[in-house]
């Protein structure tokens, strides 16, 4: 257990907290091993013995749009992280991505504060 | 299980809808209560026999209490359960619970709302959810072109498929005289819009409209004493597994799958014994997964399911045969509109779009994005 976790905070908030740390982590419960993402205090199996993870970070597309404004557009996707758990992300450096395609998480600092986003792995990487 | 002891306890005896469309100078409740009057007084009975209300609206925190003090009521029973679009379905079977058990004589269900002349945009009271804000979503539409890219990366699901379902939608609307669109509208119209967000465009979305819709429900011997002919309910189900699109199990098969069988179970009623299907289109690819969850076609099939007219006027399922929430009217909430449309096709007053011998309709509303699903089964004197 981490000291972050003795904090007198709920996961929301412990969950930003790592991130403006540079870390993506997610819960995980001890007792069942299932993971969980978006943080709360209950997994949906019912426990509640939540600790946190380092994520991999990995995971694949699994639906993706892009939302098209006049001005601009920026992708919207739900990626499947290997863990088994989803997550709304987007693609910063593509228009859009193959449903399927592999990708792989970066923290990056945006006006309004960090984002987990992913980048496409390319053929042969990683 | 199998409880039916809810079957043909109550019928809709009133049934009214007011600024479908445009209603330019008139607030929500304004609309609201103008088809709340008109329910009632199809009903044959006054405002002040209205003993239960239950309403739901986007721009009511108190939904019952702001309407209970504008139509002068002291209701004995009252609900304001908002779970979207889909609230009024669930209406219909929490105002059932309640005629039967007397907690009420006189149930109010309804709706108001000027989204449309007010701004012309989807009021949502919606908070956004924490973990989804960072990525700037458009919801709804962000969350449906979400579930429609799953849909057809799985079962080859085609934007000419989507289209059609807009095509069948127009088809009816133009039998409608109430419905909003009208006129001509071919394919490449539909598959050429502006998209909005992939492979979504503004074809495939729902109307910005005004409009109120209201019913009134009386415990089923009493119906008969009324003017109106009755139009009984037969049976309801809700499911509902998610609020945020991300914790959807699967973007491809909604809570619809457990609702359905459901209110079927309760009403007695299977798939091909349905002359009216009313199900909830805010944006196209909704038609096709609830024909697929409600058990019309396989799972992946919708699509192919709807091509061809089959849905349209003439075809052989007749579905949303107002016009729909794509061609017809879409408020915000369009659950009550569904209503509105079996109860005047099971009356027999539906005009030129009018199904002949309509006795057993399906309503099915959802809520949210995809998240909240409430199916309700309606139908004539002849199936009780």
């Amino acid at each position: 257990m981490t000291d972050m976790e003795r904090q007198e905070a709920g996961p929301q908030a412990i969950y930003e907290a790592y991130l403006a740390q540079g870390r993506f982590m997610i819960q995980r419960a001890e007792s069942t091993g299932e993971y969980v993402f978006w943080p709360r205090v209950v997994a949906p199996s019912g426990a509640t013995d939540l600790h946190w993870v380092e994520a991999k970070g990995t995971g694949t597309i699994y639906a993706i749009t892009v939302n098209r404004a006049r001005d601009r557009s920026w992708n919207v996707a739900l990626v499947q992280l290997d863990e088994g758990v989803r997550m709304m992300s987007t693609l910063p450096e593509e228009e859009t991505g193959e449903i399927g395609a592999r990708v792989k998480a970066r923290i990056e600092t945006t006006e309004e504060g960090p984002r987990v986003v992913f980048d496409l792995v390319k053929e042969g990487a990683a | 299980m199998s409880d039916r002891s809810l079957r043909g306890k109550s019928a809709i005896v009133g049934m009214a809808t007011a600024g479908v469309g445009e209603a330019p100078g008139f607030s929500a409740m304004e609309l609201l209560g103008q088809a709340a009057a008109a329910a009632v007084a199809n009903a044959g009975l006054k405002m002040q026999d209205i003993d239960g209300v239950f309403a739901a609206t986007s721009s009511h925190a108190f939904p019952t209490m702001s309407v209970v003090e504008y139509l002068g009521l002291r209701p004995r029973f009252f609900d304001g359960t908002n779970v979207g679009g889909s609230s009024f379905e669930m209406h219909l079977l929490q105002a059932t619970l309640a005629l039967e058990a007397g907690l009420c004589d006189a149930a109010l269900v309804c709706y108001g709302s000027n989204q449309r002349t007010a701004g012309g945009r989807l009021v949502s009271m919606s908070e956004p959810q924490w973990h989804e804000t960072p990525y700037k979503p458009r919801h709804p539409i962000t969350a449906y072109a979400l579930a429609t890219s799953r849909h057809m990366a799985q079962y080859g699901t085609t934007r000419e498929q989507l289209a059609d379902v807009a095509l069948a939608a127009r088809g009816w609307a133009n039998l409608n005289p109430e419905a909003f669109a009208r006129g001509p509208l071919t394919k490449d119209e539909v598959l050429s819009a502006r998209m909005i967000s992939d492979p979504l465009t503004k074809a495939d979305c729902c109307l910005v409209t005004d409009g109120a819709a209201a019913c009134v429900l009386v415990r089923a011997d009493r119906a008969k004493d009324l003017p109106g002919k009755p139009v009984y309910f037969l049976g309801a189900g809700g499911a509902n597994y998610h609020r945020s699109i991300v914790a959807m199990p699967d973007l491809t098969t909604t809570a619809a799958a457990d609702s359905g069988p459901r209110a079927m179970q309760m009403a007695g009623v299977s798939q091909s014994d349905l002359d009216l299907v009313m199900v909830y289109d805010a944006f196209t690819i909704n038609t096709i997964l609830f024909l697929e969850d409600l058990g019309f076609c396989p799972k992946g099939e919708g699509g192919r399911f709807v091509e061809d007219g089959r849905i349209a006027p003439g075809g052989e399922l007749a579905v949303n045969t107002n016009g729909g929430g794509l061609s017809c009217v879409h408020p915000g909430m369009y659950g009550l509109f569904l209503i509105a449309e079996a109860v005047a096709q099971i009356r027999g007053e539906a005009g030129e779009r009018q199904i002949e011998d309509c006795n057993l309709a399906l309503c099915h509303g959802n809520g949210g994005t995809l998240s909240s699903q409430c199916t309700a089964i309606l139908g004539s004197e002849a199936v009780i």
